[in-house]
């Protein structure tokens, strides 16, 4: 390796240390539990049961990053998913309603209600601090009065099916044993395709001009990803595979991070974000923008009601308390700015993880969840001081 | 007849500029000094030195006030000694009392608890001596701005003033409210109050002045006494604006146009807070094919507001005219729909208006069309840096790389990242304003540059700048606005200075 080589990688690593150390700090946290725990963080059961229990938290910080990054913020996504499991539940176990039509109904009642907390945002200029809390009473008391106070269920198998379910073995019987050979294909799949994906897009960029990310790097980043992802799918696969919940949430992380690297949809929200009269001036619509991404963070909040809903498989009026705290947070320790334009989709998904890998490393261990709340808190401030510091720096 | 102040050789140096260059002057007790020059000149500066903003230390000189020394830490050390300055944008917080602004940082307390009886008693006997007749518990945001400066003014009062410095004090004013402060000053003069007085209005200066400095390029370059009632309003021109023209600017033979490519017609907006105030009045202008036309005028003349409320209402309320181009009406109602039409805008303020500091130079220059560097929505990164590349060897963006976030730029570099922006929107006419503000004398040549290269490519240029050499090296046309009016228009031949700063001043 040359010296300007050596140095590039260095000049690059450094120019991105906020994404490649969020990943390390998952890795380090990982590990660490996995010492405490005795190996149990790492058992298939308890990875499945990791994927599950964080499966809402991980869609809404996807709906919550395009809202920060836009120079906002939703309080309410809590009580919509509360509300939604109500919905839905009423719906389903009170009307007989079949759940082909609830869940896109639903979805729709989400998309409207965060469209609606949109508008008065976007075009009437409300702060969203105040719109959102707003949201977050009504939606609470509506929830309220749509179950009676009481709560509701249960639902049918097909329904708790998109939380609880895997994906089919239709390889079955394969191997002996309990291995679910489909899903280690498709795991083995993506580890493939991803680097594919990767090396075509460095091949377009290299019709026009040099390649920014250095060899090493791409090389070093596939490599690791796919051995995890390879690590993963096995570890599941020898349990009971894939659950679909999963599948539902690598889409949306797929869509989602295509639309803010590669779309002018993405791109504008970033300039929305970073500086709203240059965004104006440069001909963006920020209205309709800012529009957008309430409807669009309501839409997964109702995506997430539904999920946590199937998962507990009844619709309770304490359904998503707080959750917006969750996910708010998991925004920021993944490298969001408050004050817009700053955030990336995989670095959401990978502070909602750490969140998550905390919260269930901590209650194997038997820390109460008072000392939990503690540590969250505390690693919630380290995450934005190393930011801050960083940027200072810099 | 002593003297109060006298600032010895003062040299105050910003990062590649040198604001004052050993600057001296000298202030009698008791008189009304004004302070003239074109807008950064150094006026502000050099009362910025004076009232401890720019603490000692950070400027060279010394200030010899009252009888001594004065090394001010900050404005309280200042404002301890008498010194009061009110600056240009009053420091009034709208939503308390005119009572509790009077008192803000100084309030009558005991033990930190008001004394509201004796405030509102103060305040009444202050606003007396200012003559304001309002009520000491009514909120400063409901009255005009005329009476906020007399409540800064009484401000000034509170504090026990002996010297009080009044950076244009009118400019925002209507007439009879500034005949009234000026009588005000007059009467604070017969009290044995010193004043200061920076202003643009020469009429005004005349007036009440006993003695005028005039400060040019940061150098103090006379003083002119007033009180025979000799000096003309020429004279103190001629020292305002005889710079040598030792500015270069690029050759270009103009190769203009005979249709016009760009005309607003009529055009007037209104101040979005003050529907009362038309900040923009029935203007018309023109610009033909290669010509870069300029538009001067102090600041406040409304030059940033027609250009913004032409750039898809981006300024103002009420807006009425029309823009046509090519002879054509096009609709410029949106800032998407007026750069459809072929407009572009290069914002005075580039940081908080015109770039995106956080992201990269190739962002920034592919904002303003993306459609420019995508398909169906998706962006093309190739494609996007490809742009980036090109414009950074076009125009001489200086950086060892295209994904460097703009933040790290000079200001020279900045500015030709926003330009680059707009170069690739590919628009017909760019109204550029203040195009070089900020930015040193070597990026200022490579952007003229760059606006005689848009002439030669056929684009209209308007150009708004307070530097009136620019103005006069750089356009083939020079419109003179004034108060939301264009009050006329020279050919670059027959332009001068003298003659752009009489038409401003003929109101």
């Amino acid at each position: 390796m040359t010296d300007t080589e050596t140095k590039s990688i260095g000049y690059y690593l450094r120019t991105h240390i906020r994404e490649y150390g969020m990943v390390v700090a998952l890795v380090a946290i990982l590990a660490f539990f996995q010492v405490l725990t005795d190996g149990i963080m790492l058992k298939p059961v308890n990875l499945t049961n990791l994927f599950l229990q964080n499966s809402y938290i991980i869609i809404m910080a996807v709906g919550m990053l395009l809202v920060i990054v836009g120079g906002n913020i939703d309080l309410s996504v809590g009580s919509v998913v509360g509300f939604i499991g109500a919905l839905a539940a009423v719906m389903i176990v009170n009307w007989d309603l079949p759940t082909a039509l609830v869940i896109p109904v639903c979805l729709i009642a989400g998309a409207i209600i965060g469209a609606a907390q949109g508008y008065w945002v976007a075009y009437w200029r409300i702060p969203s601090f105040i719109v959102t809390l707003a949201g977050m009473l009504v939606f609470k008391g509506l929830t309220l009065a749509l179950l009676g106070g009481a709560s509701v269920g249960p639902f049918p198998d097909v329904f708790q099916g998109m939380s609880s379910g895997f994906i089919p073995d239709f390889f079955g019987g394969l191997i002996e044993g309990r291995f679910n050979l489909f899903s280690m294909t498709l795991g083995v799949a993506l580890a493939a395709i991803l680097p594919i994906i990767g090396l075509r897009s460095r091949a377009k960029q290299a019709k026009f001009a040099a390649v920014e990310e250095p060899m090493a790097v791409f090389v070093t980043k596939h490599a690791v990803a796919g051995l995890a992802i390879l690590f993963v799918t096995y570890l599941l696969s020898t349990y009971r595979g894939l659950p679909n919940i999963l599948v539902i949430m690598a889409l949306l992380i797929a869509i989602f991070t295509f639309i803010t690297n590669s779309t002018t949809l993405g791109r504008r929200i970033y300039a929305l974000g970073g500086n709203e009269k240059a965004a104006k001036l440069s001909g963006i619509n920020t209205k309709r923008l800012t529009f957008f991404t309430f409807a669009n963070m309501g839409m997964l909040a109702a995506l997430a009601g539904l999920v946590f809903a199937a998962r507990l498989n009844t619709a309770t009026p304490k359904a998503g308390l707080a959750f917006e705290l969750d996910v708010i947070a998991a925004v920021f320790i993944g490298g969001a700015s408050m004050s817009g334009g700053v955030g990336k989709v995989i670095g959401a998904v990978v502070g909602a993880l750490i969140m998550g890998v905390m919260n269930n490393g901590m209650s194997i261990i038997g820390v109460g969840i008072d000392w939990q709340q503690v540590i969250k808190g505390l690693v919630l401030l380290a995450a934005v001081i190393f930011d801050v510091y960083n940027k200072n720096k810099a | 007849m002593d003297t109060i102040l006298e600032m010895k050789n003062i040299t105050k140096t910003f990062p590649g500029v040198k604001a004052l260059d050993d600057v001296s002057l000298k202030v009698e007790r008791g008189e009304i000094h004004a302070l003239c020059g074109e807008n950064g000149a150094g006026k502000s500066t050099l009362m910025k030195v004076l009232s401890g903003v720019y603490p000692h230390g950070t400027y060279e000189g010394d200030i010899l006030y009252d009888g001594g020394v004065q090394e001010f830490k900050d404005i309280r050390d200042s404002e301890e000694r008498g010194i009061i300055i009110i600056h240009q944008e009053l420091a009034l917080v709208p939503l308390l009392s005119i009572a509790e602004n009077i008192f803000l940082g100084n309030e009558i307390s005991e033990n930190g608890v008001l004394n509201w009886p004796a405030t509102f008693a103060r305040t009444g006997e202050l606003l007396q001596k200012v003559g304001l007749k309002e009520n000491p518990a009514t909120l400063v945001t409901n009255i005009g701005v005329g009476k906020q400066q007399l409540v800064e003014i009484a401000k000034a009062l509170s504090k026990k003033v002996k010297l009080l410095i009044l950076d244009e004090p009118t400019a925002s004013l209507q007439e009879n409210d500034s005949q009234k402060l000026l009588d005000l000053l007059l009467e604070f003069k017969a009290q044995g109050i010193t004043s200061i007085l920076i202003s643009h209005k020469l009429n005004e200066i005349n007036r009440v002045a006993d003695r005028i400095t005039i400060i040019r390029d940061g150098k103090a370059i006379s003083t002119l006494d007033a009180r025979g009632g000799t000096i003309t309003e020429d004279d103190i021109v001629k020292d305002m604006v005889g710079r040598d023209m030792a500015h270069r600017y690029p050759d270009r033979t103009p190769n203009i146009g005979t249709d016009k490519l760009m005309e607003v017609r009529n055009w007037s907006a209104t101040h979005p807070l003050h529907p009362e105030r038309k900040v923009v009045d029935n203007v018309n202008i023109d610009v033909a094919a290669g010509e870069v036309v300029g538009i001067a005028g102090l600041m406040g003349a409304g030059r940033t507001e027609l250009a913004m409320s032409i750039f898809g209402q981006s300024y103002g309320t009420d807006i009425s005219g029309e823009v046509l181009i090519n002879g054509k009406a096009v609709d410029v109602s949106t800032v998407e729909k007026a750069i459809a039409s072929g407009l572009a805008y290069v914002t005075e303020d580039r940081k908080e208006m015109g770039l995106i500091l956080e992201e990269s130079i190739t962002t920034n220059i592919t904002l303003a069309n993306l459609g420019g560097v995508s398909e169906n929505g998706v962006l093309n990164d190739g494609a996007e840096r490809s742009v980036a590349e090109e414009y950074r060897e076009k125009i001489n963006i200086r950086t060892p790389n295209v994904a460097q976030k703009v933040m790290n730029l000079s200001g020279g570099n900045q500015q030709k990242v926003v330009l680059s922006k707009w170069l690739f929107a590919a628009p017909e006419v760019l109204i550029l304003d203040e195009p070089t503000r900020g930015i040193d004398v070597g990026a200022k040549y490579e952007i003229y540059t760059i606006i005689n290269q848009l002439a030669a490519d056929g684009k209209g240029v308007i150009m708004i700048s307070s530097e009136m050499p620019e103005l006069l090296g750089m356009c083939d046309r020079i419109y003179v606005m004034n108060e939301g009016e264009i009050k006329g228009q020279l050919a670059a031949k027959d332009a001068s200075q003298e003659a752009i700063m009489r038409m401003i001043l003929k109101a």
